[in-house]
């Protein structure tokens, strides 16, 4: 059963009058409702193609952060053979936020980070909503520094609200940490790669995303801050998450203008979680392109092109 | 009077901007409530004379204070793109641009310079917590990004001294996009073997703290600044409760091993002069009546930034 998003209100009523409609023919088998139904099916695709042809930034941000949308974990499930987890920032603990690993992408090893949100309320605990703490960031420059080591090409999959504002974070250099996690995407001499799948929140995306190629999928977000946070400091009201989601140039559609990002991933219609397999599957293909581009550049010449994408970013702003 | 209306108007202005008493010349300490002489206060670097509580500076009074007989060139910071969001909040972003920039009387945030410290050359670039909270946009960036050019050219340290609330929100994903910008100004540096030193100001907070101010070789903050990534009010929303006396400032950081150091304000140049000597493997520095050096060389920056030579012409 589909959770739906408030905007998706008259979809769930159509839904629900076939659904009923269907209910009724199976418990009154001289009942023919096929036709019924099947107007009803093709009114909600109708009206389900409508809504998202043009989401408005906050739906956006609202079907990014759908809690059936396929998250980290999933990806790594579908795309990656002999996923060998590697646990702990051997400093303090190992954090269940992000995911990491040995895997093989199309037979190749590679190594893959992601923040993985959890999917239930056991497990969003466990995951803590996917926001790392400092051990996620330390754990993640590990991975990528013996990634760089063994000319292991890097791919990360970002889906965070953010860093994770507590006492404990703070006291074990939360800052520090970002810090020196987007440090390392920039030193290190392997293909860098990756891929907004959800949200990209903050310092806590910048630090696995300051890659040699990101790509974004379509209904995903990427932003200095969330809109009900943007809202509440310059609008003085959370609840204008709506205007501030507007001004902020979230989506993935703005971020490619400004040439932020490299690549829009489509999603199916109605989102990733409507049909999980054919968004990983669009992922994979985006992966497979981003790590040909990259193909045959030398270390000094990866580290070279990351370097120079940050410094000529923001060369140029959105149109009037 | 080009350098009155551009220079020393703006400069009193940002004295006595906060100023609660009539005529300009007391200003009440923040901490303590003592009643301080404009000039007494500026002589001793804002920091109260009562209760040592450091006040805001600009980074023109705090470079004036820095370098050898308050002389240094400004160097240029290429132009970013104008609000390039087409940003709008209750207000224009271009509107409070301008607001900001009548109050302080500075194009930006950031102010970058070059000149001598105890005659040790160096490169020192200073954020403007009165220019929008000293907030982190493109031209922060590109600001950090030219000192830290200028530093790898004319081999010589870089010196930042922070002070932001974050990024800035009316840039959106290119203010957080400084923070890897500004990550590749400080590798930079690193490559070509100089020395990095992050004095951090009342406050440093957020993306700021996040990239180039953590970065640093050695980090030395201002007594009691606040440092952090999440502010203190944001955390007490997320864990609910009441955090510890003096959490999330200087001291406790240096407590939890993220600084070297907390020197007061008064003492920061002589400290700086002293370890920039020893990590550029120079002997001590000479002590002694030695007179003012003499201006730097006219070079390309002064030519953009006018106000630079007008400066110096007045010493």
């Amino acid at each position: 059963m589909t959770q739906y998003l408030d905007f998706e209100k008259p979809l769930a009523e159509i839904e629900g009058k076939a659904e009923e409609l269907r209910a009724l023919a199976r418990a009154n088998e001289e009942m023919d409702v096929a036709d019924e139904a099947a107007a009803l099916d093709a009114k909600a695709a109708q009206l389900l193609t409508d809504l998202y042809k043009d989401l408005t930034p906050w739906r956006k941000c609202q079907v990014a952060r759908h809690p059936e949308r396929p998250h980290c974990q999933d990806y790594i499930k579908a795309l990656f053979d002999e996923y060998t987890p590697l646990a702990g920032d051997r400093n303090f603990a190992d954090d269940h936020a992000v995911m990491g690993g040995l895997a093989r992408f199309e037979g190749r090893p590679v190594m893959v980070i992601g923040h993985e949100k959890g999917s239930d309320t056991k497990s969003r605990i466990e995951r803590n909503f996917g926001m790392a703490r400092p051990e996620g960031y330390r754990k993640a420059i590990r991975l990528m520094e013996m990634a760089g080591k063994f000319g292991l090409p890097v791919i990360t999959l970002v889906d965070t609200p953010g860093a994770y504002p507590g006492k404990g974070a703070e006291e074990r250099g939360q800052s520090e940490a970002i810090a020196r996690a987007t440090e390392a995407c920039l030193q290190i001499g392997v293909p860098l790669v990756s891929v907004v799948i959800g949200e990209g929140g903050s310092g806590g995306a910048v630090a696995f995303a300051t890659a040699n190629r990101v790509a974004m999928l379509e209904h995903s977000i990427y932003s200095v801050i969330s809109p009900e946070g943007c809202a509440s400091i310059l609008w003085k009201d959370a609840e204008k998450m709506r205007e501030a989601a507007e001004a902020l140039r979230i989506t993935a559609q703005n971020l490619n203008e400004l040439g932020v990002i490299d690549t829009i991933i489509t999603e199916p219609t109605g989102g990733a979680h409507r049909d999980s397999p054919a968004a990983i599957q669009a992922v994979k293909v985006a992966i497979q392109e981003m790590l040909e581009d990259l193909d045959g550049l030398k270390p000094a010449e990866l580290v070279k092109d990351r370097r120079q994408k940050f410094l000529d970013m923001g060369a140029k702003g959105l149109a009037a | 009077m080009n350098w009155i209306t551009n220079y020393v108007r703006p400069r009193i202005n940002s004295i006595f901007s906060r100023r609660e008493v009539p005529e300009n010349l007391w200003h009440k300490c923040s901490e303590c409530g003592t009643m301080l002489f404009h000039r007494e206060l500026s002589d001793n670097l804002n920091v109260c004379t009562s209760c040592d509580h450091h006040m805001a500076i600009t980074p023109r009074a705090r470079f004036e204070a820095l370098f050898d007989g308050g002389i240094f060139t400004e160097v240029a910071v290429p132009e970013p793109v104008a609000d390039p969001l087409k940003f709008r909040d209750q207000k224009k972003y271009p509107d409070r641009m301008k607001a900001a920039q009548k109050k302080t009387g500075e194009e930006e945030a950031m102010l970058v310079a070059c000149g001598e410290i105890g005659r040790t050359p160096i490169v020192a670039t200073a954020q403007d917590f009165s220019f929008m909270g000293g907030s982190m946009g493109m031209y922060v960036g590109n600001a950090i990004i030219a000192a830290a050019q200028e530093a790898v050219k004319l081999k010589r340290p870089l010196v930042l001294f922070s002070a932001a609330g974050g990024a800035r929100m009316q840039e959106g994903i290119l203010s957080l996009m400084q923070m890897p910008r500004t990550t590749v100004a400080v590798q930079m540096l690193k490559e070509a073997g100089l020395p990095y030193i992050v004095v951090l100001t009342h406050p440093t907070t957020g993306g700021v703290t996040a990239s180039y101010a953590m970065l640093g070789d050695v980090h030395i903050s201002e007594p009691n600044a606040l440092i952090c990534f999440a502010g203190p009010r944001v955390i007490e929303q997320t864990i609910r409760e009441k955090l510890p006396e003096g959490f999330q400032r200087a001291e406790y950081l240096l407590d939890h091993g993220m600084l070297d150091r907390v020197t007061p304000r008064t003492k920061m140049r002589q400290e700086l002069i002293t370890i920039t000597r020893m990590l550029l493997g120079l002997p001590p520095q000479v002590v002694g009546d030695l007179p003012a050096p003499a201006p730097e060389e006219q070079n390309a920056a002064e030519e953009v930034a006018p106000d630079a030579s007008s400066e110096e012409a007045a010493e």
